[in-house]
């Protein structure tokens, strides 16, 4: 692993365009797949029999994932902000408030972003989250604990952090993944009677086609994709669930890089995220749906510990690349 | 055949030629939006100034000389600024106010009475912010122009930098020596 910040940064922008596009692959296999099978099996009947030519199960499920994203998407923010009981803070009426909307100020000149809307979530365990369409509408929110607990430096690691997943479109990077991920989950139950169905019929023309000696390689090769794509189903929402999560770990180093970019300050945001690890409890006002949108895993300990599961990289493996950061900026 | 290819080709340099120039244009009004955030800063520090100095001028009359200077460095920083000092020139009279600055809130630190009252606490929170928002518009500005600068040395964008008006641009440096010392701790 490269140890500055810009070589990290790069690092993990390339391996996030590679979870990207194997998420994106997958979910066309699991949609346009089953319309290719249906199409190579049909393709040798007779003029009048029925032929699978337009791609509808990749377009049913490409669209029903874009409903999900939409719906999402215009009420995604609102919903997440109102289910914390934030409120908004505009005039600071403490010290530590006038603060915090400094150090936004001062995060909003370093990333060269408009300012986001501050939210204060009324928690006592130290967390933060950001949400928002893009840099124009965004929100970054925290809890009152996190004011309470860290540093001024500290506080400007953890909003940095935030603004990082903004500058970056994180959240509508996660908003589609989730998705896809909801459309392949709600599709999976339709699509194993269909499966059913056409599976018996394609078992049947597969055997017809070799009785007829035309194309001896089409029946083989249309029920081992058959197979394939029978499994890649049933293993999907599996997969699907996976291969976000990997994403979302993934942007959680990049937010921590573009944090000590706009900071300059990586040992900061490493002590910040050792003080948010300590506080044992969990952050109950964040529903584990906007896991992903936090500094650390609101659910706590036991789920920050579930490797592939986790929403969140190991705390200790941020720690370590953060301060891998910082040593390199000193030398 | 021979012709196509040739056609494939100047396709290809032409989207080149046209991705490349708006990279480079972009670019160049980002630097300059980048420069025009450490401008809005400073303005507001130069009129932050006042207040500061009337708030602290009763309890701090054994400290004229360093209110002075900030004053006087504050003064200069504005007389630079409307005579549209060059980079360097802006740079070194804004970081003459600094160091003034950061001696004004060292003595601030020093003196238990002061520290006590609301006022000051808020202040140190105002200066601290201040000098952090020239700061980091100072790192988006060098950050950009560096970026700026190395794209339009780079082949193959060097070659059509000229055209697209690109010329390298200068970086806000430190040139105050008393902000690049470490600062002397008296105990």
């Amino acid at each position: 692993m490269a140890q500055d910040l810009f070589s990290q940064q790069a690092a993990n922008r390339r391996r996030s365009r590679w979870l990207v596009a194997a998420f994106i692959a997958f979910f066309a296999w699991l949609g346009f797949g089953g319309d290719l099978i249906a199409y190579l099996a049909t393709r040798d009947t007779p003029p009048g029999a029925y032929h699978h030519v337009l791609p509808l199960g990749g377009l049913l499920l490409t669209a029903i994932a874009g409903g999900i994203a939409a719906l999402a998407w215009h009420t995604g923010a609102q919903k997440v902000l109102w289910s914390t009981g934030a409120r908004e803070l505009t005039v600071a009426t403490t010290s530590a408030e006038q603060q915090l909307i400094n150090v936004v100020d001062e995060m909003a000149i370093a990333s060269g972003m408009p300012r986001p809307r501050i939210w204060l979530v009324p928690d006592d365990d130290p967390n933060a989250f950001a949400t928002g369409r893009d840099e124009r509408n965004s929100h970054v929110a925290v809890t009152e604990g996190l004011l309470r607990t860290l540093d001024r430096d500290e506080l400007q690691g953890v909003v940095a952090h935030e603004m990082g997943h903004i500058k970056n479109l994180d959240i509508r990077l996660t908003t589609l993944l989730a998705a896809l991920v909801g459309a392949v989950a709600l599709l999976g139950d339709g699509a194993w009677r269909m499966i059913g169905r056409g599976g018996a019929r394609l078992t049947a023309v597969g055997g017809g086609s070799r009785r007829e000696g035309k194309r001896d390689g089409a029946g083989p090769l249309v029920l081992v994709l058959l197979a394939l794509w029978i499994m890649s189903w049933l293993l999907a929402p599996l997969i699907t669930r996976l291969l976000a999560l990997s994403v979302s770990r993934n942007r959680e180093f990049l937010a921590d890089t573009m944090s000590a970019q706009f900071t300059r300050n990586p040992l900061a945001l490493a002590s910040a995220l050792e003080k948010i690890e300590n506080a044992a409890a969990p952050t109950r006002s964040i529903k584990s749906g906007s896991a992903h949108l936090c500094i650390a895993d609101p659910a706590g300990h036991a789920r920050r510990l579930l490797g592939v599961f986790a929403t969140h990289p190991p705390m200790s493996t941020r720690v370590r690349r953060l301060r891998a950061m910082g040593y390199g900026a000193a030398q | 055949m021979g012709i196509s290819i040739v056609v494939l080709l100047a396709v290809v340099v032409a989207f080149w030629f046209v991705g490349a120039y708006n990279g480079l244009v972009a670019l160049k009004n980002q630097v300059v939006n980048a420069w025009k955030q450490i401008d809005v800063q400073l303005k507001r520090r130069h009129d932050l100034v006042p207040n500061l100095i009337s708030s602290v001028t009763g309890a701090m009359n054994f400290e004229r000389e360093t209110l002075e200077a900030v004053v006087s460095a504050r003064n200069r920083a504005i007389q630079v600024e409307q005579s549209g000092g060059t980079v360097a020139a802006t740079a070194q009279a804004e970081a003459q106010l600094t160091g003034a600055l950061g001696r004004l809130l060292a003595v601030v630190e020093a003196y238990p009475d002061l520290k006590a009252t609301g006022n000051i606490s808020q202040l140190q929170e105002e200066l601290t912010t201040t000098e952090n928002k020239i700061a980091f518009a100072r790192q988006l500005y060098n950050d950009t122009a560096t970026q700026y600068n190395t794209r339009q040395r780079q082949i193959p964008t060097v070659f059509i930098a000229g055209m697209a008006g690109a010329s390298p641009v200068e970086l806000w440096e430190i040139s105050e020596p008393s902000e690049r010392a470490v600062p002397k701790v008296e105990l």
